[in-house]
């Protein structure tokens, strides 16, 4: 038999008959399991997941699961296909053994593999204070039963909320407690809500909205302790310009940690911006040398993107997650030079204050930002971003038509300023800087990275030269 | 039944709001909120509110998946 007849023989029987391990039962671990099955894998299936829930729907949570619309245990995901998967769910993964091919589970279970994929995303980070988290009446908000408990507590009704953290879900949760009519105290460390996502130029049209809407905004602060009564349930928050804010409900949006803690000692890429890959998601090992049975797709991977000047992205997009999967799936069953690429032009919404905000591109590799649309006193327009001459993203309020054409040019590598688009064009096209802040800086942490490789924690292994 | 809306994909055009009013919500101008597990009674107004959609951004499960919720 010829070595081509050989391989082509191991993927037919792998794909007949291999063990496929996916931890992370989220979006991405769905859309990747019904992708393997689609591609016809007829192996064993296995799916590892830390909440006891069948995959859900993240994106209602913080709003209509918060509203009070829909019961939090209705964002079951859809099911395209049956995946005839050995399910293994309230169960998290706790160790790789990369020379066993072996995940170690909490209950000490072992589950062999013959490829893996990780999708393990990422979770809310928690108040830092464990005494003054663990006070009844703070809440963070990324899973299932963080979104029911702090519905029903905004059900109650709160006399106030203080909301700590005015990126994407921070300005959420303000927004819904505006609509129950609830007042609301958001604590912002950076200069404007969305600074970290879209810059200072649109974080002051957030501010704006915000300050519309009735929300006690207090930017360039931070929250240094929060009180509780004797009861043990939380009163007041004090901030770190001396002044308090009486409040029984506090939710800490301060971003999200990547859930890369269980790969320690196994050798791969993985740390706090979560593991690395390459671009069809097969994960790095510390060297940065692309592994061949361990893939990473969703919220934890972090792949070079060709638009972005090869740096790392690590995206919190659901997009991202859904077309993360499917690639990093088609790639564990196929061969080169059958391999996808997974090069996605990035991009998210967020409905707030009845505004609908979307958005192409990576915002925060930009420096330059240009009104292209509409009209910023009416709070409906489309932005671009310009970096070195070119577009790079492009942000829409309540202009979401529009972003295709954004989106074009974009992966074109298109002009900044970019050309008219002909129709509904503002009196003043003026670029003028985009005022991110300088990312040395804590604010809400951003959900797009642009991570680079920091040589100070030296876990490569560099060759010493032999002559 | 269970629906998800590709939400990158919605332009707001509110097709969906006209033909299954109490299932999709516009909250403001054009940010769509909906009831991602609407009752089966209302599979028929789904369906056609998918079907005049036009970017196709309504998704409707395939298959029942009840698998996974029971072994924990």
């Amino acid at each position: 038999m010829t070595l081509r007849a050989t391989v082509a023989e191991l993927v037919r029987e792998f794909r007949a008959s291999g063990r496929i391990v996916i931890v992370g039962a989220s979006l991405a671990g769905l859309r990747a399991a019904e992708t393997l099955r689609e591609e016809g894998f007829t192996g064993s299936l296995t799916i590892i997941g830390d909440e006891p829930y069948e995959p859900y729907d993240r994106p209602p949570l913080s709003k209509q699961v918060l509203k009070g619309w829909v019961p939090a245990d209705h964002t079951k995901l859809p099911r395209m296909r049956e995946v005839d998967a050995d399910w293994r769910l309230g169960v998290a993964a706790t160790g790789l053994d990369r020379a066993t091919k072996r995940v170690r589970l909490a209950d000490g279970e072992q589950v062999p593999y013959d490829r893996l994929l990780i999708a393990t995303g990422t979770r809310a980070r928690q108040w830092p204070n464990p005494t003054e988290a663990a006070l009844q009446g703070v809440h963070t908000i990324r899973s299932r039963d963080d979104a029911e408990q702090l519905q029903k507590a905004l059900a109650e009704p709160p006399s106030r909320v203080v909301v700590i953290g005015a990126g994407f879900i921070g300005s959420e949760v303000a927004s819904v407690c505006r609509e129950l009519g609830i007042p609301v105290t958001v604590v912002e460390r950076g200069s404007a809500p969305l600074v970290g996502a879209l810059g200072g130029v649109i974080g002051e049209i957030a501010a704006q909205i915000q300050r519309d809407h009735g929300v006690d905004l207090r930017c360039g602060l931070g929250v240094s302790s929060l009180e509780g009564d004797s009861g043990g349930h939380v009163r007041r928050a004090h901030l770190s310009d001396g002044t308090t804010v009486d409040a029984d409900v506090v939710v800490a949006s301060l971003g999200s940690i990547r859930n890369v803690e269980w790969l320690e000692g196994s050798g791969l890429a993985a740390g706090f911006w979560g593991v690395g890959c390459d671009a069809g998601g097969r994960a790095f090992d510390i060297n940065g040398v692309v592994t061949d049975s361990i893939y990473v797709a969703g919220d934890v991977a972090r792949a070079p993107h060709v638009l972005y000047e090869y740096q790392f992205l690590a995206m919190e997009h659901w997009d991202n997650a859904v077309l993360g999967a499917e690639v990093a799936a088609h790639n564990m069953v196929n061969l080169e030079p059958h391999y996808r690429p997974h090069l996605l032009l990035p991009g998210f919404w967020s409905g707030q204050f009845g505004v609908n905000i979307k958005s192409v591109g990576v915002p925060p590799f930009g420096d330059e930002i240009v009104f292209t649309q509409g009209s910023v006193e009416e709070r409906r327009f489309a932005a671009a971003y310009g970096h070195r001459g070119r577009i790079v993203a492009a942000v829409t309020f309540d202009h979401g038509k529009w972003l295709e054409y954004y989106g074009k040019l974009i992966e074109q590598s298109g002009p900044f300023p970019p050309p008219p688009p002909g129709w509904d064009q503002p009196p003043d096209m003026k670029p003028m800087p985009a005022e991110f802040p300088d990312p040395r800086v804590p604010t809400a942490v951003p959900d797009v990275v642009l991570t680079g490789h920091a040589p100070s924690e030296r876990t490569a292994e560099f060759r010493p030269r032999r002559h | 039944m269970r629906i998800v809306v590709d939400l990158n994909r919605c332009q707001g055009y509110a097709q969906c709001v006209y033909l299954a009013h109490e299932v999709f919500r516009l909250n403001g101008q054009e940010a769509l909120t909906y009831e991602p597990n609407p009752d089966d009674e209302r599979r028929l107004q789904v369906e056609r509110a998918a079907a005049a959609c036009p970017v196709q951004a309504i998704v409707i499960a395939r298959v029942d998946g009840a698998e996974g919720s029971a072994t924990s």
